[in-house]
């Protein structure tokens, strides 16, 4: 195991106007392991993420990392968050440890991203930009990479390309990874095991694993795969 | 190609109000035939004059100078203290009556204050222009603090960006627009201090020159180093402030 999540209990407010957002959410990630976390809008799945992420201090509990330290967190957020005034690859050269000038036309060029490597931000589609906001995560050679709902408000077409993006970076050097989605097909397409998260407050209702000869095995499999997780879901 | 003809079509827009000012004081100047409203072609032959004997170049240079100093000295102190109140609120508060208290006082009083207490001196001279300046680029660099974006902060937090570049490179280009706008109204107000300054304690600079024409009801003059003040202005804005605000903003186009 290489990360180690004990969220005992996360809130906002306090007092009478305190809302609990996550309440025993407890699991392990192995190395090189992916894990979805599916629930409903607004169940604190960001939040979540936010804590494991480091960017979230104030909780209940304990998130353990037993990899290397300082851990290289890769996150891909919902909204891409470029920096609008650097070009494509001036985003990626920023981060750190920053990946050398080459590793990163290699990895542009892997991505489909290479054509548009000196274009700002304002000029490429938001698929394209969720696409960069893979690469650079990825140009850091990340321990972990956490992902929020990286394919929401795409149609299905870019939805797909994009998930089959991700999955280039990921086999180019597989890495653990946390997903959190509402869309069970992001669940299906990418992750080795399933935690369904409950409405606010939220906590782990139900765990899948996903059966290995169907994991991130092509749309056809990935979409039996979500019927199976819809029915799970029903179960809960 | 569309936005080249804009900008020569503003250019020449531009041109030709200047010349239609510049005719239409001519004309009335004539009408009126009087020495204390003389035609353009007079005050640039004035003009030209000062240019030839170098007292023009000379005390433009010298008010050049003395804006700029205080512009840079007022931009850096304003924006680090502009930032440092938008990022701290308790230092916000603790400042904020201040900031509003300098911002309201006279530039008069500032400029007699400075002049009583360190003197009849250029430091005197140049910290009472900068200081008259300082509160309002706070202000403006404060307000463009707090509209920083979050999420692009936390993004630079998330992947280690250093706390240098991260500043250069998320921080900075959030607040050019922010920038821009003080420098621009920073200029505007330096450059009216700055004669004040000059006209009360100062023995050259344009400001000490209109205070001599004054004197001597020398209208002529007094238009010739106003508008040879106003053609430096100008050039500054269309030489340096624009260009820079272009660059600055060139992802957005």
């Amino acid at each position: 195991m290489i990360l180690e999540v004990g969220i005992e209990r996360k809130s906002f407010g306090s007092g009478a106007a305190e809302r609990v957002v996550l309440e025993g959410i407890e699991f392990g990630l192995d190395e090189g392991e992916i894990i979805a976390l599916v629930g409903p809008s607004g169940c604190g799945k960001t939040t979540l993420l936010k804590i494991i992420g480091g960017l979230d201090a104030a909780f209940v509990g304990q998130v353990q990392w037993f990899g290397s330290k300082p851990a290289r967190i890769g996150t891909i957020f919902q909204n891409p968050r470029l920096l609008p005034w650097r070009t494509v690859k001036q985003n990626l050269l920023l981060v750190e440890p920053p990946a050398g000038a080459r590793a990163i036309d290699e990895l542009l060029r892997a991505l489909g991203l290479w054509q548009f490597r000196d274009a700002y931000p304002t000029q490429i589609s938001l698929g394209m930009a969720r696409r960069v906001a893979i690469a650079r995560a990825f140009s850091i050679v990340p321990d972990l990479v956490l992902m929020d709902e990286p394919f929401v408000s795409l149609d299905p077409a870019m939805a797909e390309r994009g998930r089959e993006v991700l999955l280039d970076a990921w086999r180019r050097r597989p890495t653990s990874a946390l997903l959190v989605t509402h869309d069970l097909l992001d669940a299906a397409a990418l992750a080795d095991r399933v935690l369904m998260l409950s409405a606010s407050p939220s906590r782990i209702v139900q765990t899948v694993t996903i059966d290995p000869e169907l994991r991130r095995s092509g749309l056809e499999a990935s979409m039996q795969v979500a019927l199976k997780l819809r029915a799970a879901q029903a179960m809960t | 190609m569309a936005g080249t003809n804009l900008i020569k079509s503003g250019a020449s827009a531009r041109l030709l109000s200047w010349l239609a000012l510049l005719l239409l004081w001519e004309a009335a100047a004539r009408f009126a035939g009087t020495r204390l409203f003389p035609p353009v072609s007079t005050v640039l032959a004035a003009m030209g004059q000062d240019i030839a004997s170098g007292a023009l170049p000379y005390n433009l240079a010298l008010t050049l100078c003395r804006v700029a100093a205080a512009f840079f000295i007022s931009m850096l102190l304003g924006t680090v203290l502009g930032l440092l109140m938008g990022t701290w609120r308790r230092l916000d508060l603790l400042l904020d009556s201040w900031v509003t208290a300098l911002l309201n006082l006279p530039a008069l009083v500032v400029i007699v204050l400075m002049y009583v207490w360190f003197g009849l001196n250029e430091g005197a001279a140049i910290t009472a222009v900068a200081l008259n300046k300082l509160p309002t680029t706070a202000v403006v660099v404060r307000e463009g603090t707090r509209a920083l974006d979050r999420e692009l902060l936390e993004m630079a937090h998330s992947f280690r960006i250093r706390r240098w570049s991260a500043l250069r490179y998320v921080v900075l280009p959030q607040l050019y627009p922010y920038l821009f706008a003080a420098a621009r109204s920073g200029l505007a107000l330096i450059w009216k201090i700055v004669l004040v300054v000059e006209l009360l304690g100062r023995s050259n600079g344009v400001g000490f020159q209109i205070q001599v024409y004054f004197q001597l009801f020398d209208v002529t003059n007094i238009l010739a180093y106003t508008l040879a003040f106003i053609l430096v202005v100008q050039a500054i804005e269309w030489a340096a402030l624009q260009p820079m605000e272009r660059y600055a903003t060139r992802w957005r186009r």
